[in-house]
């Protein structure tokens, strides 16, 4: 059994305005955003899981769904072997200390009216009986590990630069030793050394406590060192699913050979597939049937009317494309 | 001359109950007409209350102890606050770092920037709204008929981001603050939103101040760089130079530990940390972390120096060195 179970998720905000209404008049559906449709994984104990995709592809919302700021549509999120994805407030709470999250905009969650102090001992006044010398304690531990001076403890988030806050974020998520964290964009503001040792924490954490990851990152460079598996989005489905060695050398789905295929190497001599998409970024809010890369991918043919479904063509890989089996060699 | 922007000596504090915190310390800055200029450095270390101070957006407990901004020839400080307001919304425009938190909750995102256009531009509601429609078409926000009618919670990040970019472009600005406007995008959005900037750049020779950490970003399209180091400009060159001959030990060390995807990444945080900016030690404040420290750079802040043409340095183990090799 994985930690983490995801089955067939699903999650629909409905576009209210002018247009909800109108089609409530008329006693039709409410048109709906599809963000998230069947999206399936699982991530094991210790496993860093790589999320990627396009900007609005709907990874931040499988995050919410998953610690469960937001109730999904339909499907299941199993956290060691329990249904979570239908609990409330109240009967979630025992698991909000295992499972964590480090937020992709983290200004906005950070609380404006706590300091720093107060906000990362507040995660271990809720979840552990450490009492106030040993939190002050593990608190200055903290923030050490993400490189934050101790002077910075009695300010306020707004009194932070924008990679400080991120790591008040970062150290807030681990403080109380969780065992899953989703991390939607960690180290987006930071320089190249704190990132490098932001990514170094995360790492021992996981070989020495065994926490496992869904690691969320436009950052493909870092998704490549961290993760054990990546899972490709496109559009709020999962298109291929892979060992990352096996997903960086060859690139099976044409979304994620094109992703990997725009990564900008700075070096002349690199050898690289030419592979782009034509056309406009489709939204999803008037889905096409069928493969919804279709309107944009070079290989498309009349088969991809219909949706091609996410298949194991070898083992740990999947793909959803109908023409993936005459891509590979 | 045509310096666009030009920063002198500028100092900015804030009062804490410990002392002050230098987040800005005597900083000079330049960027011509149509000139991009990469502003990169460690998290922390004052490029954003750089932009904020040009904003003149520094508010209590912070104070802009020395220093002045022109703009295109105009002394900023001297302005008063109601042309200043003018000169925010139309000449000179910025992408904040945290754009969710920067944009109005409770208007629609179409909203926020027609609004923007009827002020700041004179256009009618009408023309407007087509503009508008026209500004989210460019930063790739598909379906832009419909996004224009949701509010940014609604919106990813990403979204936001372009939403905030578009708004700063809407206005064709004289110079545009842009604070990490490619995080959180895909590399080829991120591309387009770059395409967009050098063609502001280069047909209305808007000048842009780029603050990333992505030295990819740096080294595809800014013509320039200066680096930050705890509050401090340590080096600024033309780009090929920085990338070549980097000069300090700081830019050294961020140079060689940028991240390939077609290379199996290296991770070399730089040992030691950044000193505090309350009461920071008086001499190089790298001095802490750096491996060609020597007594002297513990005693007076290193001076800018010319370490190749239109390439300057502050590292007084630079200068020892320069004859060497
Ligand atoms: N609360 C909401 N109400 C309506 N639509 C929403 C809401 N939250 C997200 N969406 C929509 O869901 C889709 C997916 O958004 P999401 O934030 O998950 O994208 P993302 O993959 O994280 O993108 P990014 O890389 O830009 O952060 C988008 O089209 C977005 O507009
Ligand atoms: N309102 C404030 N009150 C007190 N200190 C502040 C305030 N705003 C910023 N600072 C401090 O000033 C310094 C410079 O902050 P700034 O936001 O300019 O950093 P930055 O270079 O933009 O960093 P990042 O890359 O993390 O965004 C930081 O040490 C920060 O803690
Ligand atoms: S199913 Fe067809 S349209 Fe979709 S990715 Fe594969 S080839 Fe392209
Ligand atoms: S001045 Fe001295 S301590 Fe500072 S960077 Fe140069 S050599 Fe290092
Ligand atoms: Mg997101
Ligand atoms: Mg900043």
């Amino acid at each position: 059994m994985a930690l983490v179970e995801i089955r067939d998720l699903q999650m629909h905000f409905p576009l209210g305005g002018i247009s909800g209404t109108l089609a409530r008049l008329r006693g039709r559906d409410e048109p709906v955003l599809r963000a998230v449709d069947s999206v399936s994984f699982d991530v094991e104990a210790g496993e860093t899981l790589g999320l990627v995709g396009e900007s609005g592809c709907g990874k931040s919302t499988v995050a919410r769904c998953l610690v469960r700021l937001l109730k999904p549509t339909a499907g299941s999120v199993r956290y060691a072997g329990k249904e979570i994805a239908t609990l409330d407030a109240q009967t979630m709470r025992p698991f909000r200390r295992d499972i964590q999250m480090v937020f992709q905009d983290p200004t906005a969650s950070l609380n404006p009216r706590l300091s720093v102090r107060s906000m990362v001992e507040e995660a271990l006044t809720l979840h552990t009986k450490f009492d106030a010398k040993e939190r002050r304690a593990r608190v200055e531990e903290l923030m050490q590990e993400v490189g934050l001076g101790r002077d910075l403890l009695d300010r306020y988030p707004h009194e932070l630069s924008g990679g400080q806050r991120q790591r008040v974020n970062i150290a807030r998520a681990i403080a109380t030793n969780p065992r899953f964290v989703v991390l939607d964009e960690p180290t987006s503001a930071l320089d190249v050394s704190l990132r490098s040792r932001a990514i170094l924490l995360l790492e021992k954490l996981r070989e020495h406590l065994g926490l496992s990851y869904l690691f969320i990152s436009h950052d493909l460079a870092t998704v490549k060192y961290l993760a054990s598996r990546v899972a490709v989005m496109y559009l709020g489905s999962i298109v291929e699913l892979s060992d990352t060695r096996d997903l960086f050398a060859k690139p099976l789905h044409p979304y994620t050979r094109a992703l990997l295929a725009a990564v900008p190497v700075p070096d002349p001599d690199a050898r690289r597939d030419d592979f782009t998409l034509a056309g406009e970024i489709p939204s999803p809010i008037d889905v096409a049937t069928g493969c919804r890369l279709r309107g944009r991918c070079p290989l498309a043919k009349p088969i991809c009317a219909e949706k091609p479904p996410l298949k194991e063509i070898a083992p740990g890989r999947f793909v959803a494309c109908h023409l993936v089996s005459e891509l590979s060699p | 001359m045509t310096e666009m922007l030009e920063i002198s000596d500028l100092t900015v504090h804030f009062q804490i109950n410990q002392g002050a915190i230098e987040a800005v310390d005597h900083i000079n800055l330049t960027i011509r007409r149509g000139e991009i200029l990469g502003l990169v450095g460690e998290s922390g270390s004052g490029k954003s209350v750089t932009s904020f101070a040009i904003l003149r957006l520094i508010r209590p407990p912070g104070r802009v102890v020395s220093g002045s901004v022109h703009f295109d020839g105009i002394d900023l400080g001297s302005l008063p606050e109601e042309q200043m307001r003018r000169m925010r919304g139309a000449k000179i425009a910025m992408v904040s770092q945290t754009p969710r938190t920067a944009l109005n909750p409770l208007l629609t995102v179409g909203r926020q920037i027609s609004r923007l256009l009827m002020v700041h531009a004179g256009l009618s509601t009408r023309e407007a709204e087509k503009r508008m429609l026209e500004m989210l078409r460019l930063v790739r926000i598909p379906a832009p008929e419909k996004r224009a009618n949701q509010y940014p919670h609604q919106l990813s990040g990403g979204m936001c981001q372009r939403v905030m970019i578009a708004m700063a472009l809407a206005t064709s600005p004289q110079l545009l603050l842009a604070d990490e406007p490619t995080t959180g995008l895909d590399v080829s959005i991120a591309a387009k939103i770059l395409d967009l900037l050098r063609e502001l750049s280069a047909k209305t020779g808007a000048a842009i101040m780029l603050v990333t950490h992505d030295l990819g970003v740096v080294a595809d399209i800014c013509d320039r760089v200066a680096v930050m180091h705890a509050g401090q400009v340590v080096e600024c060159a033309p780009v090929r130079e920085l990338f070549h001959n980097p000069a300090h030990p700081y830019t050294k060390a961020l140079v060689r530990s940028i991240p390939r995807v077609d290379r199996d990444v290296v991770l070399e945080p730089i040992p030691g940390s950044v000193p505090s900016l309350v009461n920071p030690p008086s001499g190089c404040r790298y001095a802490g972390r750096c491996e060609w420290a020597m007594d002297r750079c513990r005693v007076s802040r290193p001076p800018m120096v010319e370490a190749a043409p239109g390439h300057v340095v502050a590292c007084y183990g630079f200068e020892e060195r320069r004859g060497t090799c």
